[in-house]
């Protein structure tokens, strides 16, 4: 009787055995939607499928999800292939995937808007960290497949815009499992080669999955990364990969990318005649506009009418010495009434009466001084004639009236002595009425 | 810029727009607008000349060694 009742392990073992023998439940396909997702660290993911009505528990395994694409997420429609089978331990069943994919949109395209979400806020694509294109580039990397379209289109429009830039081909598979790779360690040999002062990454269109290599993470990380700037023509214009986003510039096409990396010759010689016949109008401009400067110098008042200026000179100096005269005048007008006011004031205190008392003093002394000078002529009068009379009295003329005569010689002198004269000189004698000439006949000396 | 070296296209050009920049402001002394002129047409000729007179570079491959070889484009089949 106790044979009836089974070990729950001997259950569980049973289901298990069912279950894993079921055709059926080794192959399905599932559709539904994700919840919670817990991606633990040892690999292996565990999460939830459900829909509206029910669910069932699921796990991924590291070996299967390292293919993902994308990122599983709580409410992500998903799906999925993978078989059913038992948890022993826990006696649960549950389903182990196999493969998942988004649901309505391919995992690829899911990838690609999860990886660039992720880059994008890592700053991978912020215009901060874009490097400028040189503007002449001597030498050009170009990392693609060495042959096929798109090298082609490169090195033709170099050669064609720009031909003295030197480009070098750095060959990589640009589709396929080994791809990224390449592209990476192509980026990193050109920069550690220091060769180049631009790159150009691309390769021809083609499907996502084609162009699959330029979206993966290490190839945007080895963009980022480049110290050399790097412009991206991945695939035709529609197409737009991670790569684009991490690169400096996004061309559109190969051809693009070229015409981007390099100035066209054409356009620089162009640009040089352009530059040249600036500088001849701006000399010409120059010139122009110094020689009227200089014309209008020499047209000027000054220049033209120097006499004018002179008149005007002069009139100034009119007006100037006008008002200097009347300013003078003035000045000459106030001293003259100062001076005027004074003698008024000076004629007030005039010494009219002290004057006229001095002059009379002065006139009695004069009086009184001629009296006396009268008196003095007076007396000296009566005594000047008493003298006349006393010396008429002794006037020799008298003396000759009464007899007596005084000879003289020729020469007018008064013969005092005999010895004065000798016989024969003349002689005239005065006499008291006249002269007698006279000669001497003889001398005669009277001895005492 | 190397004084013993040759200047490159990119200085030479880059000379001769700061010298026609510095003209088109206009505030240049006569005897130094004459200067830069003189200077200017040297330089648009030596541009010219660097630009006229160049070779055709041949386009080469890298090896992963970073060695460096010709290289021809070959046609896709």
């Amino acid at each position: 009787m106790m044979d009836k009742y089974l070990t729950v392990t001997a259950l569980t073992r049973y289901i298990k055995r069912k279950i894993d023998t079921d055709p059926h439940l080794k192959n399905i396909w599932l559709k539904g939607e994700i919840s919670n997702f817990k991606h633990h660290n040892r690999g292996h993911m565990y999460l939830t499928i459900k829909d509206d009505q029910t669910r069932i528990q699921a796990v991924m395994f590291k070996g299967n999800n390292r293919f993902l694409k994308f990122t599983p997420e709580d409410g992500m429609h998903v799906l999925i292939r993978g078989e059913v089978g038992v948890f022993e331990p826990y006696g649960q069943y549950q389903l182990y995937i196999q493969q998942m994919e988004p649901d309505g949109i391919g995992s690829l395209y899911l990838a690609f808007e999860q990886l660039k979400e992720k880059l994008r806020k890592q700053g991978y694509f912020a215009p901060e960290h874009k490097r400028s294109l040189p503007p002449y580039p001597k030498h050009i990397g170009v990392i693609t497949s060495p042959t096929g379209a798109a090298i082609r289109d490169i090195i033709t429009t170099i050669q064609r815009r720009y031909p003295i830039a030197q480009t070098t081909v750095i060959p990589v598979l640009v589709q396929g499992p080994q791809a990224a790779d390449t592209i990476v360690r192509a980026i990193e040999l050109a920069n550690v080669s220091e060769r180049f002062d631009v790159l150009i990454i691309g390769r021809g269109g083609g499907s996502i999955e084609e162009l699959w290599s330029f979206n993966e993470e290490a190839v945007a990380r080895a963009i980022f990364h480049s110290k050399v700037p790097i412009i991206s023509a991945i695939g035709h214009e529609t197409d737009t990969t991670i790569s684009d986003f991490v690169s400096d510039l996004r061309a559109p096409t190969p051809t693009g990318a070229a015409e981007l990396a390099v100035p066209s010759m054409q356009e620089l010689i162009e640009r040089i005649e352009t530059l040249k016949r600036s500088l001849q109008r701006i000399m010409k401009e120059s010139l122009l506009r110094h020689r009227q400067s200089l014309q209008h110098l020499q047209q000027s008042y000054a220049f033209r009418y120097p006499a004018q200026l002179l008149l005007q000179k002069e009139q100034e100096l009119d007006h100037h010495d006008e008002r200097l005269k009347k300013e003078f005048q003035n000045l000459l007008d106030d001293q003259r009434e100062r001076v005027s006011q004074i003698e008024a004031r000076l004629h007030i205190q005039h010494p009219k009466r002290e004057l006229n008392d001095a002059v009379e003093k002065l006139k009695q002394i004069v009086k009184r001084n001629h009296r006396l000078m009268s008196q003095i002529i007076e007396k000296k009068s009566f005594e000047l004639s008493a003298s006349i009379d006393q010396l008429s009295l002794l006037n020799p003329l008298h003396i000759m009236k009464r007899g007596f005569a005084i000879p003289y010689t020729s020469d007018g002198t008064v013969v005092s002595s005999v010895r004065q004269v000798d016989e024969k000189d003349q002689l005239t004698i005065h006499v008291a009425d006249g002269r007698l000439d006279c000669e001497v006949c003889s001398i005669e000396e009277e001895t005492k | 810029m190397n004084p013993t070296e040759e200047p490159t296209f990119e200085e030479t050009l880059e000379s001769l727009e700061k010298i026609v920049d510095k003209l088109e402001k206009g505030d240049v002394p006569l005897e130094k607008a004459i200067d830069y002129y003189q200077q200017g047409m040297k330089l648009s000729k030596v541009c010219g000349d660097k630009l006229k007179n160049v070779q055709k570079k041949m386009v080469q491959i890298m090896d992963e060694h970073g060695e460096l070889e010709p290289f021809e484009i070959r046609e896709e089949d």
